[in-house]
């Protein structure tokens, strides 16, 4: 079935793959927690805005909280219930940080809003879909998170001719997408086709590994019943890491993704499975992301398995649900052993990017070993599959010389760990490269936050400037007013009162003369002042102004 | 005689295109003050003596001040402006301070009577009010620079540290090297 000539990229490794620990038991479907937890934040950015308050009833499917933003779907209840509180929580991130949740106490009823779906996605434009899916909650289910409504939105200057979805899991334990794939073939083959007819692509490969024969059956078979001719699939082998994204392509392809660029500049739009058949759901049956298969496995728990769980469910209740702890268990990473990160507790929530759950026993991962000097055998940059000299780039992260690892290209490092894994001295490279992009960022930042600094501190200083020289230039006309006793403007404003006064005396007319004669005796002793004062020569004093304007005639008259 | 006259005419030449060059390139304004400038935290504290970022900056291009008196640039800081003079490093002067976590003002808002010092006081505009109406900080605004807390005649004014959060979070070093 491969017709498809596959190519190959640099590096990369064997790895023991751990699958069937996880993938021999059928697919689990995990009961209703008593308690959901929503993180407000879904990636690192803003907070969405919480859209219902503590007391409130929701319903499964219901829009809890959302941002006007792009980046930030709207996030769902996964089940009905009561919304306990609203309040920080630690989050399921390698910071450990606190951040805002929503809590739902469940009522076991599961009540569900009313769903509708398109029947034919075809008379839809491509972007009527693209707010489906955002309105869906949709974010990459691969592990990145990132909103798939924006990576199906590839701009017009790019032109997509192929739809990869990434059914190739490479890391070692996770068998999350190899069991969607036996359990869920056609809604995976029907998001295909929905992606395509989004992006306007001419075919699809679909790739799985070759380790994964059950969902290449059921692919197959799936295949069979519905015909999905625009879909190819392709086997791909199982060297770690496949399943990168870049990685991916350039095996499928043989393109290469530009540094700073993203796949869509080739001509690629690379997707998770299980983001496509979420985008199935989404359309077809109008449910909305909130659930997803995710992988619990390792010696540390009783029944390794694949269980499809709502989002939000407290990690504790899908260890209860696999039987619980061993006496081995020893360490709770969230992700695969390769780039997942260590959690300290399991009361944390499942997200959207959550494909494992790794409960690992005594000895079962490569622990913090004391590691030792670098000796440059340069087995890093054989197993790099960027491509990268990772023990150049772990010289400049440790002396500090940020901007020279940057030279060496450090922000392409994917962070997949094959340089940590094959170094004889136990480096922990991935950290320290990881550390040096940080401390990038934060220099950055910084440097940004500076430069804003400085401009609002310049703006503020020729503010000042232009207030001082207004002041002295109102400080100088006040001068010159006291000098020729009116401002210029005012003594135009009594000449033209003058002047109309001039106009409506002159011509007398007949019946509205003493009505007129009354008003004028009324206004006249004012306007006389008036006309009094422009009389008198510039130098001489007005009546009503006190001393220092008698004290300023000299001047004037000397001028004169 | 002729080697003398080719030589004159060479220097002629070449005399003319550098006057030439000199003024059609000609650099406005000091670019190593610009140079200092870029390396200094822009927080505008006037901890080091002088008002404001840029006449620090000034003072060190004329040579008047020395490199390490800008606290909130840190030790970081003073290894730059050392790297960009080409100088040698030198610990941070204590007599203009210490380094500090970044903070910002955060006004405590019922006590507030609306006095205005504290905007007249903030040299980047980050404080927002009116007279006798309450003030806040635009925190995003703010470089932590501390200027506006001494004047506040009911000193409701404190520096709080910036919190972490998930944007500005980054992973740790790893540990350091076993021997």
């Amino acid at each position: 079935m491969n017709l498809l000539k596959l190519w190959n990229f640099h590096g990369g490794l064997h790895l023991d793959g751990h699958k069937r620990e996880s993938s021999v038991a059928p697919l689990a479907i995990a009961r209703i927690p008593e308690r959901l937890i929503f993180p407000l934040q879904q990636r690192n950015g803003e907070d969405s805005q919480p859209i219902v308050a503590p007391g409130d009833r929701v319903l499964k499917g219901q829009v809890i909280a959302r941002d006007d933003n792009p980046f930030t779907p709207p996030i769902h209840a996964s089940s009905s219930g009561i919304v306990r509180t609203i309040e920080d929580l630690p989050l399921p991130h390698p910071s450990g940080l606190s951040g805002l949740c929503i809590v739902i106490d469940t009522d076991g009823d599961d009540v569900a809003m009313e769903f509708t779906g398109v029947a034919d996605y075809r008379q839809c434009s491509p972007d009527e879909l693209r707010r489906g899916i955002y309105e869906a909650g949709i974010v990459g289910l691969g592990g990145a998170a990132f909103p798939t409504s924006i990576k199906v939105a590839p701009g017009d200057h790019r032109k997509v001719d192929t739809l990869i979805l990434n059914g190739a899991e490479c890391e070692p334990y996770i068998t999350c997408d190899d069991s969607l794939l036996s359990h869920y073939p056609a809604d995976v083959l029907n998001g295909a086709k929905i992606l395509l007819h989004i992006l306007q692509a001419e075919r699809c490969l679909l790739a799985v590994e070759d380790d994964m024969p059950e969902a290449l059956a059921a692919l197959e078979r799936a295949k069979e019943r519905e015909g999905f001719e625009t879909i190819q699939l392709v086997r791909v082998p199982a060297i770690y890491p496949t399943g990168g994204e870049k990685q991916l392509i350039s095996i499928l392809t043989g393109r290469e993704v530009p540094m700073r660029g993203i796949p869509a500049d080739i001509g690629v739009v690379c997707q998770n499975v299980g983001t496509a058949a979420a985008v199935y759901n989404a359309v077809i049956r109008g449910i909305p992301l909130i659930s997803r298969i995710v992988t619990v496995t390792g010696r540390g728990v009783k029944q390794p398995q694949n269980v499809l769980a709502r989002i939000g469910t407290p990690l504790a209740d899908l260890i209860h649900q696999c039987g619980g702890y061993t006496n081995e268990a020893e360490r709770l990473v969230l992700g695969g052993p390769m780039m997942g990160f260590g959690v300290p507790t399991d009361d944390l929530p499942l997200t959207k990017s959550a494909n494992c759950l790794l409960v690992a026993g005594r000895n079962e991962l490569i622990g913090e070993k004391q590691s030792l000097p670098c000796i440059r055998c340069g087995a890093c940059a054989e197993a790099c599959p960027v491509s990268l000299l990772p023990q150049q780039l772990y010289w400049y992260s440790r002396s500090e010389q940020i901007e020279r690892a940057l030279d060496y290209n450090l922000f392409d490092c994917i962070e997949c760990g094959c340089c940590d894994y094959v170094c004889p001295s136990h480096i922990p490279l991935v950290q320290h490269f990881r550390a040096a992009k940080g401390k990038a960022v934060a220099k950055r930042r910084e440097r940004e936050k500076a430069d804003h600094a400085r401009l609002r501190f310049e703006l503020r200083q020729s503010r000042k400037e232009q207030e001082k020289r207004e002041r002295a230039e109102s400080a100088r006309r006040k001068k010159e007013t006291l000098v020729t006793g009116k401002a210029p403007e005012i003594l135009e404003a009594i000449e033209r009162a003058k002047l109309r006064r001039a106009e409506k005396t002159a011509p007398p007319s007949g019946n509205s003369e003493p009505i007129d004669d009354d008003k004028e005796k009324a206004i006249s002793p004012a306007t006389d002042a008036e006309s009094r004062d422009i009389s008198v020569d510039a130098g001489h004093a007005e009546k009503q102004s006190g001393d220092q304007i008698s004290k300023a005639q000299p001047i004037p008259s000397e001028i004169d | 005689m002729l080697a003398v006259f080719v030589v004159c005419a060479l220097f002629a030449l070449f005399g003319l295109i550098l006057g030439y060059s000199a003024r059609r390139f000609r650099v406005e304004g000091d670019p190593l003050v610009d140079k200092i400038d870029a390396v200094l935290p822009q927080t505008q504290c006037g901890q080091c003596g002088f008002p404001g970022c840029r006449p620090y900056a000034e003072a060190i291009a004329r040579g008047d001040a020395d490199i390490n008196q800008c606290p909130p640039g840190g030790e970081e800081g003073v290894i730059a402006l050392a790297d960009l003079l080409g100088v040698e490093p030198k610990p941070l002067s204590a007599e203009h301070g210490i380094e500090k976590p970044k903070s910002a003002a955060i006004i405590d808002e019922s006590k507030c009577i609306g006095c205005t010092l504290c905007i007249q006081a903030c040299p980047v505009d980050a404080i927002l009010g009116a007279p006798k109406l309450m003030h806040t900080v635009i925190e995003s605004e703010c470089t932590g620079c501390e200027l506006c807390v001494a004047p506040c005649p009911v000193d409701c004014i404190r520096m709080e540290p910036i919190k972490e959060t998930l944007a500005t979070w980054r992973w740790p070093e790893p540990k350091a090297l076993g021997q």
